[in-house]
């Protein structure tokens, strides 16, 4: 019955809720901001109504989308107050800057250029509405800028000292503490998956018409520059992983152990899966590379690591119990991540090779299916990869780093806010369910509406007046 | 305490004016939205009137907490845990109502489903926001650490912070009914029965403010700063003639525009009359509890911090400014039955 008394076990359950259901319609909706802006381009330039219908169609998406985004992200701003209040007066000297800037910076530029993309179509230049959706997606890359910020200062802090009371960290260096160790290869990191999703998403769509033999020209359209976006983003992403890589191995020993199930000193091995034996402290697994994880590392096949044993032993990690460390979750969801990339990176070949030359997918009915499943990969990776980075560094949610300044830690049990109950938790963890279930299956309601009704100008017109009105005032314009 | 401090001390209440201003007309519109409209015309005129620019008004109070988290972190932890249902009920306020005017649109079998989410989602923040402010400023029972350690929920509900919420959500609604008598079209219905009901609010308005200050003055008695008095004084003074100018120009010959200029002015004083009443405190403890006053100075980041957060306003304020000069522009003007069909 621990879980319904235990406040820190409560709150570590809603704030993993919230941001993993945030974390879909995010990274959904910086994804198809790039696809919506590049079909906006295509229609500047273009001028055809088929282009025309096809920015209706991906604005409507596309905004649906980011709507719940929006809303859900209310609730991590809140969180930080609500939930983990001795969190906020220990790190908000520091973490609350750049959410303070993430709303003044890229807040404000997404919501008023959202409104002009919704409801500017007859009452601005087609010029001014390409570059409104261009902003709308510069404002959400750097709202993720910020907001990972935030978040990679308390995987590697810096640019910090602790107070002389010891209860708070202050800020010595600001422009150290925001461009800290870990911020580059994890914004890239982060940024190239999702461009991923959106790019896969736009495969999708495209594969859903080819397959129903509806809309073929913008299936074709789309698949195509999903393609496009798809492979670059997924050969960019093997140099942010790497990247990413090592700065675990550099800065996060303990998150670096709980990967690859090292509890003793060793040269790490590269599984391709395993389960590890939380109690006899080992990996089951038919197969490993011995030094494989080493050279991915550090390029050397035999750079010894530290187990979780010996880091424990350390003072920087002396508060970690061993036994207590949910190694098995870390190691399962980071090589679930890493199988995830090899589906990422096949899906996306096929789409390029199969796209470009004549488009022979037209006819590739097994190819088309595959299309229709494949966000699911990138989107199954973005979450158990998240999942590697905050679990990995437990029992801290400020984590003390190799390069971190001494003191500057805390740990997740001492974040919590004292003044909120259990009961009042459970409430909320309920309400949270409910509302957010509800959200989506009015969000799959929505898009399936406008997948079922598709770029076809004629319903596109009958269905919705306003924009119709509006294309007609440019076309008339026009001659 | 230092400038930096007493700089970011009415920075705060200036973000949370603009909140109470932009956001209050469109959360107005929304508690208003089934009072209003009578048919599915009027309720597509409301909708559409806020539709462009609701999104950009409510990051106001997502700037408005950041930076309270930002310059003064002890205040932020000690209200949004201290108030945890009360936040929580206007989050899930908020959250329901993007979605829902958002989805309306293209959901057409759940429009009454999204109305409902429009409404209840308006009322609750346009009413328990002014709640919240009402307890910080009477003051709440507070633990050595700073925590809230009273009865959740109930115990923050008493009659002075509920007038102090009646009084925000009133000014909400008048505000609601003045920007949907700007953008509706100059002879209809819709448009006549909004300034009739903006009329109405603006006397209970006048009449909750007597009561508040009466109460403020013979109840709560708030430790004003000698050299604030006259300020506040002045704002008191301010927000009563703003209000009885917006009456005048809601009457019959009168300008919208005008009117809903004037009734947002009277929003911004009332918010100047709470910030010089409390300075320099934050939160006020009441003798039931053990811990003291949070004060801006108790509260503060660390000057370098507060340094950095003013370079950072000092360039993304304006760049705000712009933005909304931009939307509001594009938007200008009543609308027309072309917008809503």
């Amino acid at each position: 019955m621990d879980i319904l008394t235990d406040v820190a076990l409560l709150s570590r359950i809603q704030f993993a809720l919230t941001v993993a259901y945030h974390f879909i319609f995010v990274p959904l909706s910086i994804g198809l901001g790039l696809i919506t802006a590049i079909f906006a381009t295509k229609y500047y330039r273009s001028r055809d109504e088929k282009d025309g219908a096809a920015v209706r169609l991906w604005v409507k998406i596309f905004t649906a989308t980011f709507a719940i985004g929006v809303a859900t992200g209310i609730t991590m701003e809140f969180s930080f107050g609500t939930n983990w209040a001795d969190y906020s007066r220990f790190v908000g000297d520091i973490f609350g800057a750049p959410l303070a800037a993430e709303a003044l910076f890229a807040f404000f530029l997404e919501s008023v250029f959202l409104g002009v993309l919704l409801f500017g179509r007859n009452k601005v230049s087609p010029k001014f509405y390409t570059v409104s959706a261009w902003l709308v997606w510069a404002g959400s890359l750097l709202s993720a800028l910020w907001i990972l910020i935030a978040n990679s200062w308390m995987q590697t802090p810096a640019g910090a000292e602790l107070a002389a009371d010891g209860k708070k960290a202050i800020i010595t260096d600001f422009l150290a503490a925001a461009m800290n160790p870990s911020i580059a290869p994890r914004y890239f990191h982060v940024i190239v998956a999702l461009l991923i999703i959106g790019a896969f998403t736009s495969l999708a769509l495209g594969g859903w018409y080819l397959l129903k033999n509806k809309h073929t020209d913008f299936a074709m359209k789309t698949v195509r520059i999903g393609a496009v976006v798809g492979i670059v983003a997924s050969c960019a992403m093997i140099v942010t992983a790497h990247a990413s890589a090592v700065q675990v191995s550099e800065e996060q020993p303990t998150k670096l152990a709980m990967m690859e199930g090292m509890y003793n000193d060793e040269v790490p091995p590269l599984y391709a899966f395993g389960w590890v034996d939380e109690e006899n402290e080992k990996v089951i697994t038919p197969f490993a590379i011995p030094g494989g994880t080493s050279f991915l590392a550090t390029g050397t096949w035999d750079t010894e690591y530290k187990g979780l044993h010996s880091l424990a032993q350390e003072e920087k990690y002396s508060d970690m119990n061993v036994a207590d460390q949910p190694v098995n979750l870390v190691f399962q969801t980071y090589h679930l991540m890493v199988a995830m990339y090899g589906l990422i990176m096949v899906t996306a070949i096929l789409a390029i090779v199969f796209t470009m030359r004549g488009g022979r997918v037209r006819s590739m009915r097994w190819l088309q299916k595959l299309f229709v499943i494949s966000p699911l990969f990138p989107f199954v990776a973005i979450q158990v990869g998240w999942i590697t980075a905050e679990v990995g560094r437990q029992p801290w949610v400020v984590y003390p780093s190799t390069t971190g300044p001494d003191g500057v830690a805390l740990l997740t049990n001492d974040a919590i806010s004292q003044s909120v109950s259990a009961p009042e938790l459970l409430i909320t963890l309920g309400l949270f369910l409910a509302v957010y279930l509800f959200l989506l299956i009015g969000w799959v309601r929505v898009i399936s509406h406008f997948v079922k009704q598709g770029p076809d100008e004629g319903a596109a017109k009958a269905a919705d007046g306003n924009l119709a009105v509006a294309s007609a005032g440019e076309k008339g314009g026009e001659q | 305490m230092t400038i930096l401090q007493i700089l970011w001390f009415f920075l705060i209440f200036v973000l949370i004016a603009g909140y109470f201003v932009l956001d209050g007309f469109d959360l107005g519109a929304g508690v208003l939205y089934p009072v209003l409209a009578r048919d599915e015309t009027e309720r597509a005129y409301i909708r559409r009137s806020i539709g462009p620019v609701w999104d950009g008004n409510e990051v106001w109070l997502l700037t408005a907490g950041g930076a309270l988290f930002a310059a003064f972190p002890a205040a932020y932890a000690t209200t949004f845990s201290g108030f945890y249902l009360a936040v929580m009920l206007v989050l899930f306020g908020l959250i329901v109502r993007a979605v829902s005017l958002e989805f309306r649109a293209h959901d057409a079998s759940w429009s009454r489903v999204w109305d409902v989410c429009f409404i209840v989602g308006s009322f609750l923040p346009a009413l328990l926001l002014g709640v919240a402010v009402g307890n910080a400023f009477a003051g709440i029972p507070m633990a050595a650490n700073g925590d809230y350690s009273g009865v959740p929920l109930l115990g923050l509900i008493t009659p002075y912070t509920l007038l102090v919420g009646l009084l925000g959500f009133s000014m909400c609604l008048t505000a609601g009914c003045l920007w949907i008598a700007l953008k509706t079209p100059e002879g209809s219905d819709l448009r006549a029965r909004a300034r009739k009901l903006g009329g109405i609010l603006q006397i209970v308005t006048l009449v909750l403010f007597v009561v508040c200050g009466a109460m403020t003055l013979g109840v709560i008695r708030p430790a004003i700063e000698p050299a604030m008095w006259p300020v506040a004084c002045v704002f008191a003074v301010l927000f009563a003639i703003a209000l009885i100018v917006s009456i005048y120009l809601g009457r019959a010959k009168g300008s919208d525009l005008g009117a809903f200029l004037a009734q947002s002015a009277s929003a911004v004083c009332l918010i100047g009359l709470l910030a010089t009443s409390m300075f320099p405190t934050l939160v006020v403890a009441d003798p039931a509890g053990v811990g003291a006053s949070i004060t801006a100075a108790m509260a503060a980041s660390s000057e370098i911090s507060l340094a950095w957060m003013t370079g950072i306003a000092c360039i993304g304020v304006p760049l705000v400014l712009v933005y909304h000069v931009i939307v509001y522009r594009t938007f200008r003007g009543r609308l027309s039955e072309e917008d809503v069909a």
